[in-house]
């Protein structure tokens, strides 16, 4: 065994590159309470307060305050930056000083130009003749091979916020390999990966070799940038600090490189925690210490800044990084999965302080301990700064070692990857059944001109038919629209950092989803329960509803209308499933617009379920505000019979509940309820 | 059979223990100055439910109540003693905790020995009465509710008697039920029971004011601001000084 390795549970994880097998065998599942934790020391509390300093001058200096135009960001492109080297545990930025945003054109050069000139800077002109003349973009790509449909599409909004002008990201490197292996063991790895690839030179078989190419490049890079920071991670981590250290700097080495729309960490708290556990009984670090490593890498996390224009950030609504990081979970052999270092990482709540950055999302099981539990809804009432998700149903698909990518978005660390690929408008989907293909803001013949509807009374069967024959059209335009996309992005926005820290054959995910389902849900439920006429204005487009009468409304737990929500889905799923995929994505669905649906309502009519043209839709799966009636229960009721199975990638549902609803004070909610009556 | 059925809550998180099912009936013969609840006052109002269909309602969503039950709250719970039975008989066959949150007015010295019957009947079936004690004295309890309090303190020592756990509810309104005389009063009564499981000291708030004025009712409390919730705490502390002051007693 390796000397860094030493104390540890050898197995599988030594002789292959299986950070599972390694947790597995070593991590220490934790069952007691929070009172181990450790206050925030006084270098920490210094470091924060300068970060506090740094986000207030930047709100002063409206939303940015420093922007690279000169320096192609790359891995290696910026020498090392501190807050202040003395007091810093963790180190590195993506620049070389903090909160100075980095120049990244692979995306698209007039979108990097936007974003500067936007917030008052100017791009090196001389990049900017280089990436418009010399080397082309990803966005450029997909503008060359888009076909006039597709850009009628893109710009109607019926499939909207594509990624073909920014970074998709959604990819998850296993970032804790790093740590666990020094890098030189991972070129080792990935030579090994390109020597076996197949001899004939396919297309696959090329594109594979020149990747993984990239791939030992971007490796080799990650060295000589910690090395810039003093580090050495050309060798294992001996120590929980150079754990921290090394999975970090893999992660920043993604960050430097990629301005993806979600830019997560993985799960990485119990893997740290078997270094922390070693470095505890050796009397290596303190519990001060090591939270105080915890704190510093935390801090770094949000710290994480990217160049956008203020459109990125209307569709996003803000400046997300999405740094998820999945805590908790239960394992495939019933041990839940929670450590020390899970609540260590929510601890960081309380030592910095409330945050949406890095996302802390619980994976979270009926099987969790008691004291995990009671922790997280504490920290959940007191920062409101917690996402969970269900460990009980991702399980089952992706086994103990998934993350979360962005919000929803599951797969398993280094082994499963995902083409991110917005959503298809299906509130406006309905309505071009309805019109025959003619957009209902526009009025110009967008889809297919399939006939529309007759009569001034809508007729269920009807529409309903018109409606599935539109929408297997908006499948299919909008999976070649992807594929397209995908293709781009390999091309020339690869992400070699990510991928470097992944399997040689990973599963990708080709992920698609849906806006307006609550509104479409109600909507046909209106024209079969009550009665709809149409209203038609002087071209005889519909663009205005008469509704007579009550409907069941989606987020009753009423089955009625409930059925026509899992319908949709289902048969969105089977139009989708129907078409070829880049790379042999596996298609998959969400339903997760959490932020975005304010935009897309913007771009969409009236809708035949009362809803007036402009407004927003409801975010992911939730039904329409106001219209669930019946309590949570009944409304998560009416979510949770979506089926996953159909919407693999996610389904969301966005709550908000005042505390006081949950119970009159927190000690009762606390469970504290019942009166001493002997003291 | 059908009880008459104000509305129902899929999400209850403050009607007794865990997340709760709630169930609304209609109709009440107080007139508390601040229910806030007005709308469930009329006895013949409301819409028809079978009991089953309840329990079919509560068992689509059962996963979401591991921790909690079904509580029937009002509206007066009691004033449908034969629906309660029925639908606490389906609940307890599903292993359902019940919970009835009760002003306890239907209980009074005049009540038949049929009613009673009932009433002993219903209490088999029931793991928990909230009791809401709105005055422990009779004077003010009338000119508060428009009813007396003596058959709801007999209630509660029924309630002891047949040995069903108790929870006593208590609102505290500025001016009206804030002296701590009665407080220390209240908890002195209180003190004696040992079916005594918890003691819920709830703040008035004027949230329902607005209702009053939708159904165009007048609001007897106007002008009364809602209770600090600081100082609701310290009220708690007076009624459980005398809850323990009683206990100290009995013991001695």
């Amino acid at each position: 065994m390796r000397p860094e390795w030493k104390d540890f549970v050898g197995g599988k994880w030594e002789s292959e590159i299986n950070v599972r097998d390694f947790i597995q065998k070593n991590y220490h599942p934790y069952d007691g309470d929070e009172s181990f934790l450790a206050d925030a020391t006084q270098n920490t509390k210094d470091l924060w307060a300068q970060v506090l300093d740094l986000q207030k001058k930047e709100r002063e200096a409206g939303g940015v305050l420093d922007m690279d135009t000169k320096v192609i960001s790359t891995i290696t492109s910026h020498g090392p930056g501190y807050l202040d080297k003395n007091k810093e545990t963790i180190v590195g930025f993506q620049t070389d000083k903090p909160f100075k945003r980095s120049l990244q054109p692979y995306g698209g050069i007039r979108m990097a130009e936007k974003a500067c000139s936007d917030n008052g800077y100017e791009v090196d002109p001389e990049i900017s003749e280089f990436f418009s003349t010399h080397r082309k973009t990803h966005n450029a790509g997909c503008f060359d091979a888009y076909n006039a449909e597709m850009r009628a599409c893109r710009s109607s909004h019926i499939i909207t916020g594509l990624p073909d002008a920014y970074g998709r990201g959604r990819i998850i490197g296993d970032y804790r390999r790093v740590a666990l292996y020094g890098i030189d063991r991972l070129i080792e790895d990935k030579q090994a990966q390109k020597d076996s690839t197949g001899r004939v030179m396919t297309d696959d078989v090329i594109r594979l070799r020149e990747e993984i190419s990239e791939q030992m490049i971007a490796l080799k890079m990650m060295k000589e940038m910690a090395a810039s920071y003093g580090c050495d991670i050309s060798r294992p981590a001996t120590n929980v600090q150079e754990a921290i250290q090394a999975t970090y700097f893999g992660y920043l080495c993604a960050v430097k490189e990629q301005n993806g729309a979600a830019m997560s960490l993985g799960r990485t708290s119990t893997f740290l925690d078997c270094y922390a556990e070693r470095d505890l009984a050796n009397g290596t670090f303190t519990e001060e210490q090591i939270q105080e490593f915890v704190d510093h890498f935390i801090m770094k996390l949000r710290c994480i800044k990217f160049a956008r224009t203020p459109e990125y950030n209307q569709i996003f609504a803000g400046d997300p990084v999405w740094v998820t990081e999945s805590l908790g979970g239960v394992g495939v052999d019933g041990r839940p999965l929670v450590s020390k270092m899970s609540f260590r990482y929510l601890h960081t709540l309380t030592n910095l302080g409330p945050s949406p950055e890095p996302n802390l999302t619980v994976l979270w099981s009926t099987r969790l301990p008691e004291n995990w539990k009671k922790y997280c809804a504490k920290m959940s009432i007191q920062t409101s700064s917690i996402q969970y998700e269900n460990d009980d149903l991702m399980r089952v698909t992706h086994g103990d070692d998934y993350g979360i990518a962005c919000c929803v978005s599951s797969m398993v660390i280094g082994k499963e990857m995902q083409f991110f690929g917005a959503r298809a408008n299906l509130a406006k989907c309905l309505l071009y059944a309805l019109n025959g293909g003619v957009d209902e803001v526009t009025k110009k013949q967008v889809g297919p001109r399939y006939r529309a509807v007759e009569g001034d009374v809508l007729d269920y069967d009807d529409v309903m038919q018109k409606f599935m024959d539109m929408m297997e059209w908006q499948a299919d335009v909008y999976v070649n629209t992807l594929n397209i996309i995908h293709y781009m992005h390999d091309k020339y926005c690869y992400e070699r950092a990510e991928m470097a820290l992944h399997d040689r054959d990973v599963k990708r995910y080709f992920a698609t989803g849906v806006a307006g389902l609550s509104i479409v849900a109600d909507s046909l439920s209106a024209i079969k329960y009550a009665k709809v006429e149409v209203i038609r204005d002087e071209d005889g487009v519909i663009v205005d509803f008469k509704t007579t009468g009550d409907f069941p409304k989606y987020g009753n737990d009423d089955d009625r209308v409930d059925t026509i929500a899992q319908e949709i889905v289902h048969k969105f799923m089977t139009a989708i499933r129907r078409h070829h995929t880049y790379r042999n994505g596996v298609p998959t669905t969400s339903i997760l617009t959490i932020t975005s649906n304010v935009t897309y309502g913007k771009a969409t009519g009236n809708t035949p379920d009362g809803r007036k043209k402009g407004q927003p839709f409801a975010p992911g799966a939730n039904p329409m505000h106001g219209r669930d009636t019946h309590g949570a229960v009944a409304s998560l009721s009416s979510v949770s019979k979506l089926p996953f199975k159909d919407a693999q990638d996610g389904i969301s549902n966005t709550f908000t509940i005042i505390p006081g609803a949950l119970g009159k004070e927190d000690q009762v909610f606390a469970g504290d309820i019942e009166i001493d009556l002997n003291k | 059979m059908k009880g008459r059925i104000h509305s129902l809550e899929s999400f209850g998180t403050v009607d007794g223990p865990g997340v709760r099912f709630v169930v609304f009936v209609q109709g009440c013969p107080m007139r508390c100055a601040y229910c806030h609840n007005p709308d469930t006052w009329e006895m013949n109002a409301g819409t028809e439910m079978e009991a089953s269909y309840i329990i079919e309602q509560y068992e689509r969503n059962k996963s979401f109540y591991k921790g909690g039950g079904i509580t029937v709250t009002g509206g007066e719970p009691l004033m449908q003693v034969d629906f309660l039975i029925e639908l606490f008989t389906l609940a307890k066959e599903k292993g359902i905790h019940t919970c009835i949150d009760s002003s306890g007015i239907a209980y009074k010295k005049t009540s038949s020995p049929e009613w009673l019957a009932k009433l002993d009947h219903l209490m088999t079936l029931t793991d928990l009465v909230m009791l809401d004690i709105k005055h422990i004295d009779p004077q003010k309890h009338i000119e508060l509710t428009s009813q007396p309090n003596d058959g709801i303190l007999a209630f509660a020592a029924y309630l002891n008697e047949k040995k069903v756990d108790m929870w006593i509810r208590h609102v505290v309104v500025p001016t009206i039920t804030d002296d701590d005389k009665y407080l220390f009063e209240l908890g002195y009564f209180i003190g004696q029971f040992s079916n005594l499981k918890a003691l819920d000291v709830l703040p008035y708030h004027t949230m329902g004011e607005t209702k009053y004025e939708k159904l165009g009712m007048e609001y007897k409390l106007k002008g009364i601001p809602a209770m600090e919730k600081d100082k609701v705490i310290e009220k708690k502390q007076v009624i459980l000084d005398g809850i323990k002051k009683r206990r100290a007693e009995l013991e001695n």
